[in-house]
């Protein structure tokens, strides 16, 4: 008999304790409301992530490579990783190879990690990705990362600037889950970012950028319904 | 099957608990971490009748899952095999790190990254690959901390609350090459991050535990802060996830109320920086994330547990520490002196002490769980709402 067996029939052979009762998600529900409109979820979503310390702006869905370029300069950004098969990614290119030599290089995602890791953990400043979603009551952004906009976009630079639009915010992880039938189809990775990578393992000190981003910066469009 | 439940009894408890009180630097640190964060929990539930019907959910998904546990490791089994992660089961913690070194010895491993996992610590995961000449490394911050100083970890939650910033100065400016002393915490945190970057570039296998399997997704769910985890998962060729039988639940769905009461509770933050949800390796096309994704699922004793009606409840515990952060016995002896790996819900310090040996109780106990403890305890358990009865 294999250890799976044993373990199983161990598990079968244990007296039955009582019935599986499927648990009622509605009181849950009930007791978390949505937010009342789509103005009050985008503030609530922005109240709770700058909590976390990560930096929120408005911005348009024609503005925001502009936005973008010009926060990057403020911050220092030399480098700034991108997926030139994005729709967002392509747009930033146009924007900032018409910017000029004053714009943060931009460095596409294009070739398995392996043939460059050393360059993109050593030389990369910045990334930008989209988000597939946002969560208000916690003030998170939801990522699913994938062959255009991989995994690592969202950890391995030191600052993440987040492309969302705000009518992709639900209230909260229940209701993303739900609305967007996860359970028929997971990613490989799916990510729920709020905000910056933190720590407080020395003595309680909270301290910023442990491993992941020291700063993230979210890009919100679409506050007033003008569709990116 | 039905062997007795052995409980082991802890070697010099008394000489190391009297040694510990007589440390008062590091008496004055535990205080302090506790009160913290009691305090901390105790602002992310406001609402007594809130936190009260959060529990009796929660309560409820676990119990659910535990009553079909046969059937949902079976299924949580076909679905990740459907999506490429290979699942192993080992019924002792030596058959758990046999199967992790064959991993490794099958791709050559010579450096394990790992990020936080209690069962590793539970299997004696680290030992087992040094004796076979595989260097571990913990990158989480704290027990990145703690690994460097030749110490275990002190709490489930902060491994280094026993330290104080000016003794950790004085460790990285002693063992790491060219690092100067500073007791600032950025600076100490940023040296950290350079040194782990370059070893979960050069981990050839990236450790990690398991908060909730999903069962109906084939889904592993897991929460950090730092992003060690992610690097962990990601990074290194092959992944390997370890966990207890007991942390399958049956629905996606049932993951979000579980997540509420995880970190409000063991930290009182409303969420961690990142939920990581894995559900396959690298797909062709996809340029970054392991080629392998395994999963050992350990039973060691929890098949034992569940055999008792009464101790089935214990397997219902989410390891969220703040059983640990109110207990008045760790708050006063708790620490390395223990020499525990893990204390508080581990069961390791006050009910069953430290077990090296083979067979022993799971590693969890929920204490308002079995009612006889529940009459004895009421008062001492963070759910009946009293902070610390000795504290003030
Ligand atoms: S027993 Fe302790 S660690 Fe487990 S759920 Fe209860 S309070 Fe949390």
């Amino acid at each position: 008999m294999s250890a799976r067996e044993r373990i199983l029939g161990r598990l079968r052979a244990a007296p039955a304790g009582s019935p599986a009762v499927l648990p009622d998600l509605g009181a849950w529900r009930a007791m978390h409301p949505p937010p009342a409109d789509a103005a009050a979820a985008i503030a609530l979503f922005r109240k709770n992530i700058e909590a976390a310390r990560a930096e929120v702006h408005d911005t348009t869905a024609q503005d925001w490579p502009l936005l973008l370029a010009k926060l990057a300069a403020g911050k220092g950004v030399r480098t700034l990783l991108f997926g030139p098969n994005t729709r967002h990614g392509a747009q930033l290119a146009a924007h900032l190879n018409a910017a000029g030599p004053a714009a943060p290089r931009l460095v596409p995602y294009n070739r398995p990690v392996d043939k460059w890791r050393d360059e993109l953990f050593d030389d990369i400043d910045a990334s930008l990705t989209g988000a597939r979603g946002a969560i208000a009551d916690t003030g998170s952004l939801i990522l699913w990362p994938d062959a255009s906009e991989p995994r690592l976009m969202s950890l391995v630079p030191h600052i993440h600037f987040v492309l969302l639009d705000a009518a992709l915010i639900h209230a909260n992880l229940l209701a993303a889950i739900t609305a967007e039938h996860w359970a028929t189809g997971m990613p490989t990775n799916a990510l729920v970012i709020s905000g910056p990578s933190k720590t407080a393992d020395i003595q309680q000190t909270l301290a910023y950028g442990a491993h992941g981003p020291r700063e993230v910066v979210v890009l919100l469009c679409n506050t007033n319904g003008d569709k990116p | 099957m039905s062997q007795p439940i052995q409980i082991h009894p802890a070697k010099g408890f008394k000489e190391r608990s009297l040694a510990a009180l007589n440390d008062p630097a590091q008496r004055k640190n535990f205080r302090g971490a506790m009160d913290f964060l009691q305090m901390k929990r105790r602002a992310q539930f406001p609402d007594p009748k809130d936190l009260s019907s959060l529990r009796d959910l929660g309560e409820a998904i676990r119990r659910y899952s535990l009553a079909r546990l046969p059937d949902l490791l079976e299924q949580l089994e076909r679905n990740l095999t459907a999506n490429g992660i290979q699942v192993h089961w080992a019924e002792t913690p030596d058959q758990a790190n046999a199967i992790a070194l064959g991993i490794a010895r099958r791709v050559d491993a010579r450096l394990i990254a790992k990020g936080k996992s209690m069962v590793s610590e539970e299997v004696g995961f680290n030992h087992a690959m040094e004796a076979a000449g595989i260097e571990t490394l913990e990158t989480d911050m704290g027990e990145y901390i703690v690994q460097l100083a030749g110490e275990a970890p002190s709490h489930i939650i902060m491994p280094a609350i026993h330290k104080t910033k000016q003794q950790i100065a004085a460790l990285f400016a002693e063992k790491i090459p060219g690092v100067a002393y500073s007791e600032d915490v950025d600076t100490l945190i940023q040296i950290g991050r350079r040194v782990l970057r370059r070893k979960f570039a050069a981990a050839d296998i990236g450790l990690s535990g398991v908060n909730f399997a999903v069962a109906e997704t084939g889904t592993l769910f897991l929460v950090e802060n730092e992003g060690n985890g992610r690097m962990c998962t990601t990074v290194p060729r092959v992944h390997i996830a370890i966990t207890g039988i007991e942390k399958v639940v049956a629905k996606l769905e049932h993951v979000p109320p579980l997540n509420s009461l995880l970190p409000r509770s063991a930290t009182g933050q409303p969420v961690t920086t990142y939920l990581n949800l894995i559900s396959s390796p690298r797909k062709a096309g996809e340029l970054d994330g392991p080629e392998e994704v395994h999963l050992i699922l350990v039973d060691n004793g929890r098949t034992q547990a569940y055999g008792d009606l009464q101790l089935r409840a214990t397997l219902q515990c989410i390891r969220c520490g703040a059983c640990m952060n109110h207990c008045p016995v760790y708050a006063r002896i708790g620490g390395p002196r223990l020499r525990h790996h893990l204390s508080g819900p581990d069961r390791r310090h006050h009910l069953a002490p430290p077990a090296r040996s083979r067979r022993h109780l799971p590693a969890v106990l929920r204490l308002d769980a079995v009612p006889r403890l529940r009459r004895r305890l009421s008062g001492a358990h963070p759910d009946h709402r009293s902070a610390d009865p000795l504290a003030q």
